[in-house]
């Protein structure tokens, strides 16, 4: 067993499924800055290709740092020579997100993924409402493209707190028959209270779409607001959670989500390993840190 | 040195607490190529753990206050332990309980069920009181209550079931420790289990990683030293096969590998590759 693998090739311990996580080396392809975030390309084969809407990467964030910092997929894509790469989104914000945006081209780095429960995708072809947040809405973006594929209705609700912390809205556009963009600061789209960026477009957005399924990934508060005007809606709701990981692979227990079971028992779930997509009526947002009140 | 002694799997295992449910582990590597997989720490009863943040990274160690999140015993012995065993897996079993009692009858039902490869009692919980265990940490009870709680574990398991004891790394007082649970019937311990510390906002929580190497290195070394005939696993910062190594030149007969496995899921498969086979049968019988 070496303990490094060359670039591309799976760990010798490669999940016995093709759809468990892998731990790899990974080679950055491509880094650009567009707005607050850098969008990283990795070459990343078997990662790549297990990678479903939801599941995240887990990447070393620098020598000196234990632990790791966990991103979403925003794509998947084939690089000439390289087999299939993910793109991800980072959002510079920490030492260890900063140490990961700023890595040049040719940079090679242990990939974990792709790890995490998906979101489930209807059956048939319904109406569906994505809501995304800031750099949580990357994973949205696959996520379109499967439920057009499928025949769904895609229509997205993006916000930020200003235009340069909003993904790619152009695109959106090529993949949802409507896009509503709300800011906080009105720099783009419309202009939305800070503290509840999509509360007067959401239960408009839910309305116009006859919505039937909500997905959305956000922040923690936003999450729990979006839950609830789906269910008011009516509408099922899968939420994406971002939760500061530290192992990203369920082996720690440190990411708790209260979630409640089939049987009504609130239990403590993993966000990396049971989620990062759970049921928006089965997390207890009240419970969960920073969730609404 | 007791029967059980050659019993004690190795050489290398993951850290209780630190390979999940042991499923997810199983996603890196098979768990029958480990020398032992170690659960998490199970109680009678379930516990949800504490609340966020639960684990910090500091510049030389994770801080954690997971609280002891298990689905107690009674789900583990359906659930997790059967499918752990059908795995080819040889388990160390880590339980921790409130009262004497309360680890008397976790060694007992853990003891009857098949599979089990030994018990690690937990005896080094930075805070026992926040989490409502026993004490068994004060100067002078210490030894009383902690030789108890291993000689009732030891009456309750099976005569051929390793006992094992989780101590805290202190390098001073782990010999005085060690004595005293070494009449109680214990057959090896587990040095060490994290060291107290604060979280950033000011509650109870302990610190483990590489700044815990040394530290842990030295108490084997005081052992080794002091208790040549207590077989000794060394646990703390392993990061690597060269930390593996120096862990078992100084004395340990087994190494747990813990926060490198949150930093990198193949840590434990890479340094058991890279470490071989049992070591006891390469030092000649020295041990």
């Amino acid at each position: 067993m070496t303990s490094t693998p060359p670039p591309g090739d799976p760990a010798p311990t490669a999940a016995p499924t093709p759809t468990g996580p892998v731990h790899v080396i990974g080679e950055i392809l491509h880094s650009r800055r567009t707005g607050a975030y850098q969008h990283v390309t990795l070459a990343a084969p078997d990662v790549a290709e297990r990678v479903r809407p939801g599941t995240v990467v887990a990447l070393t964030a620098g020598e000196p740092r234990l632990g790791r910092r966990l991103f979403w997929v925003r794509g998947v894509r084939t690089v000439g020579g390289f087999g299939s790469a993910v793109e991800i989104v980072v959002e510079p914000t920490g030492p260890g997100s900063r140490w990961v945006a700023e890595l040049p081209v040719g940079a090679r780095l242990p990939v974990t993924g792709p790890l995490g429960r998906p979101f489930s995708l209807p059956r048939d072809p319904v109406s569906c409402v994505l809501v995304g947040e800031e750099v949580a809405a990357a994973c949205l973006y696959p996520l379109a493209l499967r439920l057009k594929e499928r025949g769904c209705a895609v229509t997205m609700l993006l916000g930020a707190r200003s235009e340069s912390h909003l993904l790619a809205a152009l695109e959106a556009r090529r993949t949802a028959r409507s896009v509503t963009v709300v800011t906080a600061d009105g720099s783009v789209g419309r202009k939305g209270p800070a503290d509840d960026l999509f509360g007067a477009a959401l239960p408009e957005v839910l309305e116009r779409a006859a919505a039937d399924v909500v997905y959305a990934a956000a922040t923690t508060p936003s999450l729990a607001r979006v839950a609830r005007a789906a269910e008011h809606h009516g509408a099922w709701c899968q939420t994406a959670l971002t939760q500061p990981g530290v192992c990203g692979t369920g082996l720690c227990q440190g990411c708790a989500v209260p979630v409640a079971g089939e049987d009504g028992l609130v239990r403590s779930a993993r966000a990396c390993a049971d989620g990062p997509v759970f049921r928006g009526d089965r997390v207890r947002w009240d419970e969960l840190a920073g969730g609404a009140p | 040195m007791s029967a059980n002694a050659a019993r004690i799997p190795g050489p290398v295992m993951n850290a209780a607490g630190c390979g999940g449910t042991g499923r997810e582990l199983a996603a890196y590597g098979d768990l029958s190529a480990l020398g032992a997989f170690v659960t998490r720490t199970i109680t009678l009863t379930p516990r949800t753990g504490g609340s966020m943040p639960r684990v910090v990274e500091t510049p030389s160690g994770l801080l954690h206050a997971v609280g002891l999140q298990n689905p107690g015993l009674d789900r583990f012995l359906a659930t997790e332990l059967p499918w752990l065993v059908r795995q080819g897996a040889r388990v160390v079993v880590s339980i921790a309980g409130e009262s004497v009692v309360e680890h008397a009858e976790l060694a007992r039902r853990v003891g009857q069920s098949p599979g089990v490869a030994a018990v690690e009692v937990d005896l080094a919980e930075p805070d026992p009181p926040a989490w409502g265990l026993l004490e068994t940490r004060e100067p002078i009870a210490s030894a009383l209550v902690a030789t108890r709680v291993i000689s009732s574990c030891r009456r309750e398991l099976p005569r051929d079931v390793p006992l094992l004891a989780k101590l805290r790394p202190d390098p001073v007082r782990v010999v005085d420790q060690a004595y005293g649970l070494l009449e109680a019937g214990v057959d090896g311990l587990v040095v060490g289990h994290a060291l107290p510390a604060l979280m950033p906002d000011g509650r109870s929580g302990a610190l483990s990683g590489p700044a815990l190497f040394p530290v842990a290195r030295r108490c084997v070394a005081e052992l080794a030293a002091a208790v040549p005939d207590l077989p000794v696993i060394g646990c703390g910062g392993v990061g690597s096969t060269a930390d593996a190594h120096a862990m078992l030149d100084a004395g340990a007969v087994a190494v747990q590998i813990g926060t490198a496995l949150l930093h990198d899921p193949t840590a434990v498969h890479r340094i058991a590759a890279g470490v071989g086979g049992d070591r006891r049968h390469d030092t000649g019988g020295a041990r």
